[in-house]
């Protein structure tokens, strides 16, 4: 459906699902692969892809028809050919994931077994967004999943990783957040000097890694250099 | 080449060119020229390239030294620009001497004005734009809006205009405390009533005080939504109009961010979005409904105007 005058919106359906997010991602793939001429620029959220065209190059009913080609081609595109899965590692609990001991509480579960059901699983990362380089990961198990606040913080610090209901994410960033915060990373995840600027991208997956404090001071020091230039 | 000292910052004055564009799906806002026509022309006047960097000014206006010569050009609102306390004219190329001091007062109508020079503003290239990202921190200089003490440079010009430009009077635009909007319905206008569109179509919205580059609060009669439909989180295209359960319409503009839930009733025209930055608090706006073919002819006329201007300028004395 036309979005203005230079955009179009595919859309998959309304709803979080890894399925959903895999199309979206796939035609992503598939446009960039293929340079579709005059097509400038996509975004790829949950659940579609805004794709931004220049009306000069390539006409609004030019563009549905090759895209609609695509739809049919997906298959060929799918996320089974990505597969970067990055490790991030997370000092849980304490000063730098205040939340922890909430969520542990919310559960009647241990503050162990909330870091267990964290960080065991490969998520997705379904889109970026809300601040620059901001990951929206999903989806966290059930026994784990969280409302965020109904006050946002004024300030979450840089690297702060958060539960919101089904999603986790990490503030790249120092800004204001509603999401519980359960531990931080030591890694940057956004840099302006790198082409791209962010290091988790969209289609992606991401494995956290419970670290302890020597761990995490060493990945702060030494190792976010090299983590970044891959 | 150092260009000019910061006496007074002004409210809100910042380099942008037109914009940073292929990083949104990393989160990334486009930013750029609140009012691109403006810009560009201010460019032309100067014989630069359409994208080369300006500074941005809002509302009230900076002072600045000059520190070299110069050749530059005022475009957009009118913000009685002084040089040495002597009125200037805008939308024409205009020569400054080492010393001189250009200051700016406050608009009647319209909110931002473009400072262009001769070879452009230089400042780094942060992920291929020159725009400032307030925000974030990055981009234009520093990152930051100008203070009073920044000494800006500027790309020295290999050659200087022997004579200047000046825009045809039927290039100029006239700005309105009360303007009328076109947009597109959609992508989600089924989140909403049939009235709730009806009124979001008629009624007259007021710009409110919390308004600034990332968007606009608007206050007005609320937009009816169906039931309490909840939205997965899709992308914020410039120009966007959203609306959240308040039922006030919010349109988000160039710092906005990329991603966001609110359903979005429709979407502003490209020149309309441009017509927007000239849009202050307290002014009146009327959304219109356009085609999306018709929105496109538009575009194309515009995207034609924008490169035709260039012949159209008319040779002036410097």
């Amino acid at each position: 459906m036309p979005v203005g005058d230079r955009a179009l919106l595919v859309e998959f359906g309304n709803t979080i699902s890894l399925d959903l997010n895999r199309k979206v991602h796939a035609l992503n793939r598939a446009i960039s692969q293929l340079e579709l001429k005059g097509v400038e620029e996509c975004v790829p959220t949950y659940r579609s892809l805004l794709v931004y065209y220049d009306p000069l190059k390539i006409s609004y009913e030019q563009l549905v028809f090759r895209l609609r080609d695509f739809e049919g081609r997906l298959d060929e595109f799918s996320v089974s050919t990505r597969k970067r899965v990055l490790e991030v590692p997370v000092i849980y609990g304490g000063e730098r994931g205040p939340d922890l001991a909430y969520v542990a509480k919310y559960h009647n579960l241990d503050k162990k077994e909330v870091i267990r059901l964290h960080s065991d699983r490969e998520y997705t990362v379904y889109m970026i967004g809300f601040i620059s380089g901001f990951p929206y990961l999903g989806e966290v198990a059930d026994e784990i999943a969280t409302p965020r606040f109904e006050t946002p913080r004024l300030r979450v610090p840089a690297g702060s990783v958060g539960l919101a209901e089904k999603q986790t994410g990490i503030y790249p960033c120092e800004s204001p957040g509603g999401w519980r915060i359960i531990g931080r990373t030591p890694l940057k995840l956004f840099d302006t000097r790198k082409h791209p600027p962010a290091w988790i991208q969209p289609g992606d997956a991401v494995k956290f890694k419970p670290v302890g404090k020597e761990e995490f001071e060493d990945f702060r020091d030494n190792k976010n250099e090299t983590m970044q230039s891959d | 080449m150092k260009l000019c000292k910061v006496i007074k910052p002004g409210f809100f004055t910042t380099v942008q060119d037109v914009g940073r564009y292929g990083f949104q799906k990393y989160g990334v806002p486009v930013s750029g020229a609140m009012d691109n026509y403006a810009f560009v022309a201010a460019n032309l006047l100067v014989d630069n390239k359409p994208n080369d960097a300006c500074i941005e000014i809002t509302l009230q206006g900076p002072a600045f030294e000059f520190l070299n010569t110069a050749q530059i050009a005022i475009s957009g609102t009118a913000l009685s620009p002084t040089v040495n306390g002597e009125k200037v004219v805008c939308w024409q190329t205009l020569q400054v001497c080492k010393g001189d001091v250009l200051s700016f007062g406050r608009p009647r109508s319209g909110c931002r004005a473009y400072l262009a020079v001769k070879g452009g503003i230089d400042v780094p290239l942060v992920l291929d734009s020159r725009s400032t990202y307030v925000r974030g921190g990055f981009g234009g200089f520093q990152g930051r809006r100008l203070k009073a003490g920044d000494v800006i440079e500027a790309y020295e010009p290999s050659i200087l205009l022997k004579f200047g430009f000046s825009m045809p009077q039927e290039l100029v635009p006239s700005y309105s405390n009360k303007l009328t909007i076109e947009v597109v319905l959609g992508p989600q206008s089924d989140y909403f009533t049939d009235m709730g569109i009806e009124t979001f179509l008629s009624s007259i919205y007021t710009v409110t005080t919390e308004s600034d580059r990332m968007g606009y609060r608007l206050d007005g009669s609320r937009v009816e939504q169906k039931g309490s439909l909840d939205m997965v989180s899709d992308a914020i295209p410039v120009g966007a109009v959203q609306v959240p359960k308040s039922g006030k319409p919010i349109i988000m503009m160039r710092d906005a961010q990329t991603t966001g839930g609110y359903p979005k009733i429709a979407v502003v025209s490209t020149p309309d979005v441009s017509h927007l930055g000239q849009v202050k608090p307290n002014d009146k706006i009327r959304f219109s409904k356009i085609s999306p073919s018709k929105a496109q002819a538009k575009l194309l006329e515009y995207m034609r105007t924008l490169s035709q201007m260039k012949s159209e300028l008319v040779e002036s004395r410097l």
